[in-house]
């Protein structure tokens, strides 16, 4: 099992080689140096030549575009390994500093839509698995559908027309997660201040999540349900409840364990509409913002650190698959 | 089976099975119909009448501007740069007549005197805050989602398609070096590659589709390599390879038909998700330019307005929802169909 998981890991390192290239490609084969265009911007702003040519410098510097390709490659790979993605051109403050301010917000953010989302997807999957075609399964399986292609950006928007505060009701702040003069308040004021500004982002980030989840849940335990050791638990006169919870439920896990793969990096891409529009000051809002004012060196780190969370994420399902079926063992693949 | 009648084949299983299911048959026609809207959006809605009647002579100006358009014809004096809603007030006389499309408004019409107004009877959906009529904008909206749905998917399916048939055909180095590539490909978080490139690129339409083309081949590759897996020692293939066809002939005139059927499923799925990506970036600004009319652009200009203007939020909306979920059905209804464990 040990020298599977190594022989994993160490698997990730030609990956983590190839982002590093994809990620170097799009800086220079984009049209246009990424210094030009940022005096292009900065012309238009200010008219300010000498500021102009300062950040050319820079971001020259940064870069290293003056040097050789091969030289600049290994410079980027140098900087990726060490965690040093330069300064925000913007406010000139350390990279790695703003990541660790926002990472925390986002986590949260996403943490406890995740487990929302788990922990009704689940049970909607159950019943409606157990219970076929009955009318439940059937209005469940259209308002899931429904939601799954709803855009998120248009729910969130709705939700604060009809329940910001606009030309309809005022139900829930729209505006960060918290009040501005909450710090005043005793605690359970403010937990309670923090819960009402978190229900609609969290509205937002879960309901996408919820609808495919719901729907693997589904598919997974009627597959399991229909198999031959479902019959015989049946058989030998274990209740209904046994047969589902300890019996078919561990198997039909498996395939909504492989999405973990892909929700981890959803921590910063899934959240980009909603952190900006309820202006919650976390990875997303700040992916938005380092695109917005073309602020390359960030871009690049919140890229690299995306695609790095979805390798981890993908291992993470691996080692998860092993906790809910024991039938998997990875000695064998890993020896073949 | 009657005698001398062809044995059903493939294709025709799947679309009859299709065409069994009610709900997936429905979001074809939808996806049909939106088609037609924006193939037809300048005689739906447009300032320019259909006919019109001037003088006891017949003028087609919506036609007329195609034609301009093209070059093979010119606007009689009278007409050149007039807005036929003036020219109509001013100019017409008893026995003169205009009929204009369903909606009279141009979706990039400014009216300085109409602004946000509500849903009514001149304006059906209302107007944005410089006086551009919803209704129309929707309309001619929709030639942007569904072009850059098609168009997006098509690129990437081509991509896809000759990568994973040569991979899975050759096998060895060729299929090390593609295999690897898709891996690394899709461990990268689609939408956040695609916001880092457009921020590179000025925006326009064409770029979206080329960046959302480049960045989703791999799904299509790796699909396309399985099947090319599975039907590449199958006694047919073999038989044409002993006849002596060429690798390029034997990859695309007997394999590939036979392996179309997932990445035909993967593309309509692909298309919805295309339509979603476009108008998220749009919404988010970093999409069509504002002067093209856009779902997502008109919701963003909505986010703007926030939190008043419930109409420039509901109208767009719907119609992205309408669109993707019917593309969603059709993926569907065709994943079912060309289910070999379902074929009846």
């Amino acid at each position: 099992m040990r020298s599977y998981f190594v022989k994993r890991l160490l698997l990730m390192i030609p990956t983590l080689l190839g982002i590093s290239l994809v990620s170097f490609l799009i800086i220079h084969l984009t049209p246009g140096d990424p210094a030009l265009l940022k005096l292009g911007d900065t012309e238009q702003r200010s008219g300010n030549q000498l500021l102009a040519a300062q950040i050319i410098d820079e971001t020259r510097a940064l870069y290293g575009l003056d040097q050789p390709l091969h030289v600049q490659y290994l410079r980027w790979l140098r900087r990726l390994v060490t965690f040093d993605f330069g300064e925000s051109l913007r406010d000139h403050r350390p990279i790695i500093d703003k990541l660790r301010e926002r990472i925390p917000v986002s986590v949260r953010l996403s943490g406890i839509s995740l487990l929302f989302a788990y922990l009704i997807s689940i049970p909607i999957g159950i019943r409606s698995a157990t219970h076929p075609h009955s009318i439940g399964d059937r209005i469940t399986t259209v308002l899931l559908f429904g939601l799954y292609s709803l855009p998120n950006f248009w729910i969130a928007t709705m939700a604060i027309v009809y329940l910001g505060g606009g030309d309809f009701w005022r139900v829930f702040p729209v505006y960060g997660l918290a009040s501005p003069n909450a710090a005043a308040w005793p605690w359970w004021q403010r937990l309670e201040d923090q819960l009402w500004h978190l229900v609609l982002p969290i509205t937002c980030l879960t309901y996408y999540t919820l609808a495919v989840l719901s729907r693997y849940m589904r598919v997974g335990m009627i597959e399991i349900i229909r198999q031959d050791f479902i019959r015989t638990a049946r058989a030998k006169g274990l209740g209904e409840r046994i047969v589902v919870y300890r019996h078919a439920l561990r198997n039909s896990l498996i395939p909504i364990v492989t999405l973990m793969a892909d929700l981890l990096p959803a921590l910063i891409g899934g959240s980009i509409v909603v952190e900006t529009l309820f202006s919650i000051p976390g990875m997303g809002s700040l992916s938005y913002e380092a695109v917005y004012t073309r602020d390359y060196p960030l871009l690049m780190a919140i890229f690299t650190l995306s695609a790095f969370l979805t390798l981890l994420g993908i291992f993470l399902a691996d080692l998860l698959y092993t906790l809910v079926d024991p039938r998997i063992r990875y000695e064998k693949r890993a020896a073949a | 089976m009657k005698r001398g009648q062809r044995p059903e084949g493939y294709w025709q299983i799947v679309s009859r099975q299709f065409r069994n299911n009610r709900v997936a048959t429905a979001g074809l026609i939808v996806v049909l119909l939106l088609f037609i809207l924006a193939a037809s959006a300048d005689f739906i809605a447009n300032d320019k009448p259909l006919v019109m009647s001037y003088r006891s002579e017949l003028y087609f100006p919506v036609l007329k501007d195609y034609a301009a358009w093209v070059g093979v014809s010119r606007w009689e004096a009278p007409f050149q740069n007039v807005s036929f809603k003036d020219f109509a007030a001013m100019n017409f006389k008893e026995g003169d007549w205009a009929q204009f499309p369903p909606v009279r408004y141009s979706p990039n019409e400014v009216s300085l005197t109409s602004v946000l107004r509500p849903p009514s009877a001149q304006h059906f959906l209302g107007t944005d805050d410089i006086g551009r009529d919803i209704a129309s904008r929707v309309v001619h909206g929709s030639r942007v989602s569904l072009s850059v749905g098609f168009v997006a998917v098509s690129i990437y399916v081509l991509i896809g398609l000759v990568i994973g048939a040569f991979a899975g055909y050759y096998g060895g180095i060729v299929d090390i070096v593609a295999s690897r590539t898709i891996e690394i490909m899709l461990t990268i978080p689609t939408f956040f590659l695609i916001i880092t490139v457009v921020a590179f690129l000025p925006p326009s339409i064409l770029n979206i589709m080329i960046v959302i083309g480049i960045t989703n081949w791999p799904t299509v590759a790796r699909l396309t390599r399985g099947e090319f897996l599975k039907t590449k020692s199958l006694e047919y293939v073999v038989a044409a390879q002993a006849l002596g066809a060429s690798d390029f002939r034997t990859i695309f005139r007997h394999i590939l038909p036979n392996s179309m059927a997932p990445v035909f499923v993967a593309a309509t799925f692909g298309v919805a998700s295309a339509i979603l990506i476009e108008s998220s970036l749009s919404f988010l600004g970093f999409g069509v330019p504002p002067s093209k009319p856009s779902w997502g652009s008109i919701l963003s200009n909505a986010r703007q307005l926030l939190p008043s203007g419930w109409w420039l939020t509901v109208f767009p909306g719907l119609a992205i929802f309408l669109t993707v979920t019917s593309y969603n059905l059709v993926g569907e209804g065709l994943r079912d169909a060309a289910d070999p464990r379902l074929k009846a």
